[in-house]
């Protein structure tokens, strides 16, 4: 018998679908085939590239990742850092007259405040402070995590159980409350929004080492690692080459996340007053310093506010967009043009059949159902058997 | 007890599948799974749809059942027990599934919810169809488990799930399909996760149960030895077309198509197995000739008494033990049993990832638990592996070459260009163009990450090679593929192969000696040609009997033989 496509199809559908013309129906066998498909095939693509050809088609992300780069930019030629100037005429720290009370104009985008300091040139150096916390954070935390998180899940063991019990210590004590510490005890450092980050980034891996630990609990087990560990690699080269690189989605997902997170962290902490202390400025504490203006003179207040509502949403927006293309399973939703595409391959989108109602009537008019006469038929000695096997193999 | 329900007469067409199509939407464009499938299945009758991986089997099956995706799109007609199922709503299709047509799937410890006893999985069906409550829906699930023979069903139906075997689960999973009395079964590879004497014993209960209750079942499956046994009709398919259908008499004795007739050549078969008469001349000569064979051989691996101990919670856990072969060089031993055997215990010891307890593994002649260090791991430079799953043993974030490569970088040999070089030589003795060097393995599909996993595994020249199933997850006609391949380099290399296999067809076509285990204890071992030909013990046999043969006659013969073994008769 032959394929039965010939007389019951159209001519225009037969010609699009069933190509029996075609080499590859040719082929008598999935390994040939599989071959011919291999050779075929030109564009060999990384897994990594891959990835980033699925993020850069992420509209908010990608629209999130130009927003967050100009700020940045902005941020940093405008006033300048690390002592070269900018291109903004105004300085965050020289005083002068609030001219009409501060309101924003031509000469001062964002207004003065009460000493007559330029609030744009304020907020852009607070914005500095908060993105350089902001990734300090995310770069220590993130690598601690890793690492501690993929020692103990490789290891097991000991070696596991003291990391995981440092883990749930910073897991039950309060940011705030070691962050109050820490500023009580170094008072001068605390204010340096390099230490600030550093050390939030030191207290703050837990959370990814315990999601890292129980991806590599699943990948130790795998077979490539396996035959890693039979060819005579070195536990490091495990870790560093097998391990980590295989769980490359989970943390780079959880270090926007933890971006974000301590971009609020960083405001609260300075907006308590624990964080950046002036001259130093950050978004938090200009807003701490302005929450009273907020009726009077509410710019002093929404600026600082907006961009950290902008670094926050843009960096999660990213973290979303990393997440669906690593992996792509989770948004599972059918683009219109995948349908277009298949309705011109001469399938519908699930149509509904004229013998529908026929159907509605038949299931809605069948009697229940009861018991059926049942009797057992396999053999007792077969069902012992069975349960005999079941037994030695428990033992 | 009532029975309000006629039971369809047999012949009459319970499932009626007309120009099938089914595609998924992908990326940008629809790849279409099924190219127009007619397809009848008539009440008490076993219909087999056949094929490989992406033959569009298993999508079929789904759209009979109102399963598929949110991206599939489908057309054409399939008409359960008179109704059309493609474009019913879902809470109608939810009508139909149970009380006319029901799934057996393929691996029942994921089929069944192990948080619920078996008496919740079982009377679900039958409340949400409201056909029985209570006391009464209980009392028929009790009758359904002691249908599939579950003994003591009244007690055991409060326990869960993993209380029972592997093959008893299956049978909850067919009573749980049979509980509203469907008119179809729709049985996905029902036994393809199973051991060869649980598929048997599996295969005689849904033969019983078509013949009993006069359901029409459509057989999901890649294996011949199943179709023999088990289908009135086969259907093939083949990249999402029917390529042949017929009687099972048709298919397997007078193949048209050159697919089927080109998968039917590549399915290992077990032939001239002595189970039911001694054939003492036979032994004899095959004993004389393995004798001839042992006389001069260079025995690479060898094992003497050894037993390997798994720590558990309550202790340790003999997983083998008094385990003794050897292997020479260019020669292939095979370890075989079922699951729980022990079979890839051992195996793992050789390689070194599992440490002995007692005796002695020697590698050309050095004692592996007694090396340390540095001599311990240019000992293992004379071992390569091939492992079960060619998914999941490369690295996914490897290119192939440095996944290739990479036992020559551990053991720091050559430079980069001889690596270079190595990994071409090898890639082209496993028949795969040189530029797979810079593709990534997930562009590769099983056959041909697991040729890339043999080259990687004789990078280093290894004296000995292990493969722990290394064609077990892949199709059967690339299984043939990769096995006469590792058959042509073997000979080219002269290494020792330890092959650990459940299939006895496949060691029977590869070995030259074999050894049989069973719960961690050799049962059986000598010459392949002995061994597998004239078995001696009870267990042997039983193993052979089980294991199905795609020839429906001969397949008829050796169940008759089995139930015999079993002491059963023939039913």
């Amino acid at each position: 018998m032959t394929p039965k496509h010939a007389d019951d199809t159209g001519s225009h559908e037969r010609n699009l679908m069933n190509t029996p013309e075609t080499p590859e129906a040719q082929l008598a066998s999935v390994a040939a085939v599989e071959d011919a498909k291999l050779a075929a095939s030109q564009d060999s693509l990384s897994q990594g590239r891959l990835v980033f050809r699925r993020f850069i088609r992420h509209k908010p992300a990608m629209i999130s990742a130009a927003v967050l780069l100009v700020l940045i930019v902005v941020s940093m030629t405008s006033i300048g850092i690390f002592g070269i100037k900018g291109w903004w005429p105004h300085d965050f720290k020289t005083t002068s007259v609030a001219t009409n009370g501060g309101v924003p104009s031509a000469e001062h985008w964002f207004g003065q405040e009460d000493i007559g300091r330029d609030y744009f040139a304020l907020v852009m150096s607070g914005t500095q402070v908060s993105l350089i916390v902001a990734f300090l954070v995310g770069i220590s935390g993130t690598v601690l995590g890793t690492v501690l998180g993929a020692v103990a899940g490789y290891y097991r063991g000991w070696i596991d159980a003291i990391i995981m019990r440092i883990a749930d210590i910073f897991f039950v004590i309060p940011l705030l409350l070691i962050a109050a510490i820490v500023a009580k005890t170094a008072s001068g450092a605390i204010a340096s929004p390099w230490f600030l980050g550093i050390m939030l980034g030191v207290v703050s891996w837990a959370g990814l080492a315990r999601l890292v630990r129980a991806q590599v609990l699943t990948l130790r087990e795998r077979e490539y690692v396996e035959a890693a560990r039979a060819m005579g690699a070195s536990s490091w080269r495990i870790i560093l080459k097998h391990l980590i690189p295989n769980c490359i989605g989970t943390v780079l997902v959880n270090a926007t996340l933890a971006t974000a997170s301590a971009v609020l962290l960083e405001t609260s902490l300075s907006f308590l007053g624990f964080g950046v202390k002036a001259p130093d400025s950050s978004l938090g504490l200009l807003i701490s310093q302005y929450q009273n203006s907020f009726t009077t003179r509410p710019w002093l207040f929404w600026w600082p506010g907006l961009i950290i509502l902008i670094i926050a949403l843009s960096v999660n927006f990213i973290g979303d967009g990393l997440r669906d293309a690593f992996d792509p399973r989770q948004s599972g939703r059918v683009k219109k043009r995948n349908l277009a595409a298949a309705a011109l391959m001469g399938i519908r989108p699930i149509a509904v059949p004229t013998a529908t109602e026929r159907t509605e009537e038949a299931v809605g008019n069948r009697p229940p159902s009861g018991t059926g006469g049942i009797e057992p038929a396999v053999g007792p000695v077969g069902a012992a058997e069975e349960d005999r096997k079941d037994e030695e193999g428990k033992r | 007890m009532m029975r309000t329900r006629e039971s369809a007469t047999h012949g009459e067409v319970v499932l009626d599948i007309r120009d099938l199509k089914v595609a998924f939407a992908a990326g940008d464009t629809a790849k279409l799974a099924v190219k127009g499938l007619d397809l009848q299945v008539k009440a008490g009758e076993v219909v087999a749809l056949v094929g490989e991986s992406g033959s569009g089997k298993s999508v079929t099956s789904l759209s009979t059942m109102g399963l598929l995706p949110p991206n599939a799109m489908v057309s054409g007609s399939v008409e359960v027990t008179g109704h059309q199922v493609i474009g019913l709503p879902e809470e109608r299709m939810r009508k139909l599934r149970a009380t006319e047509i029901a799934m057996v799937f393929q691996e029942p410890m994921t089929a069944l919810n192990p948080v619920l006893t078996v008496e919740q999985q079982l009377t679900e069906a039958l409340e949400t169809h409201n056909l029985a409550f209570g006391q009464a829906a209980r009392d028929r699930a009790i009758s359904l488990l002691e249908r599939v023979g579950i003994p003591d069903a009244a007690k055991r139906i409060k326990q869960y799930p993993h209380q029972f075997s592997g093959g008893q689960r299956q049978r909850i999973v067919i009573a749980m399909a049979l509980t509203c009395e469907p008119k179809v079964i729709i049985a996905d590879e029902p036994t393809t996760a199973l051991d060869v004497t649980v598929q048997a014993d599996v295969l005689d209960l849904l033969r019983e149960l078509k013949d009993d209750l006069g359901v029409g079942i459509l057989l999901i499956t890649h294996n011949m030895g199943v179709v023999a046994d088990m289908a009135d009709r086969v259907s093939v398919m083949f990249m999402g077309d029917l390529v042949e259908e017929g009687t099972v008499q048709d298919i397997l004795y007078r193949p048209q198509h050159p697919y089927t007739q080109a998968l039917l050549a590549a399915v290992p078969r077990l032939t001239d197995v002595a189970l039911t008469h001694d054939d003492e001349a036979g032994r004899l000569e095959a004993e004389r000739v393995a004798a001839a064979a042992a006389a001069d051989r260079e025995v690479v691996l060898s094992a003497k008494n050894i037993a390997i101990d798994y720590k558990v919670k309550s202790g340790v856990f003999r997983a083998a033990e008094g385990v003794s072969f050897d292997v020479a060089a260019g020669e292939t031993t095979a370890l075989v049993g079922e699951s729980g055997s022990g079979k890839s215990t051992v195996a793992k010891a050789v390689l070194g990832l599992l440490p002995t307890a007692e005796g002695e593994l020697r590698v050309q002649g050095r004692d592996l638990a007694r090396l340390k260090g540095k001599e311990a791991k240019l000992a293992r430079r004379a071992i390569g592996v091939v492992f079960q799953d060619p998914a999941a043993s490369l690295d996914p974030r490897f290119p192939i070459g440095d996944c290739i490569m990479e036992p020559m970088v551990v053991h720091k040999v050559g430079s980069k260009a001889d690596r270079v070089a190595r990994a071409k030589e090898l890639l082209a003795a496993v028949k795969l163009p040189a530029d797979v060097l810079n593709r990534y393995p997930h562009e590769l599909s099983g056959g041909q990450k697991q040729r890339v996993g043999i080259a990687r595994a004789l990078v280093l020249d290894p004296t000995v090679l292990i493969a722990d199933e290394p064609t077990s997850a892949l199709d059967v006609s690339v299984q043939a593929t990769v096995l006469e391949m590792l058959k042509e380099i073997q000979a080219d290399f002269g290494f020792a192969c330890l092959f650990v296999s459940h299939d006895l067809a496949v060691v029977d076509h590869l070995a030259d000696n074999v050894v049989v285990m069973k719960r961690g204890q050799v049962v059986e071992q000598g010459p392949t040609e002995q061994v597998l030909h004239f078995p001696q013990e009870d267990y042997t046999k039983e193993l052979l009997a089980a294991a199905p043969v795609p020839d429906p006659d001969a397949q008829k013969v050796r169940r008759e033989a089995r139930h015999r073994l079993l002491g059963m008769g023939a039913s």
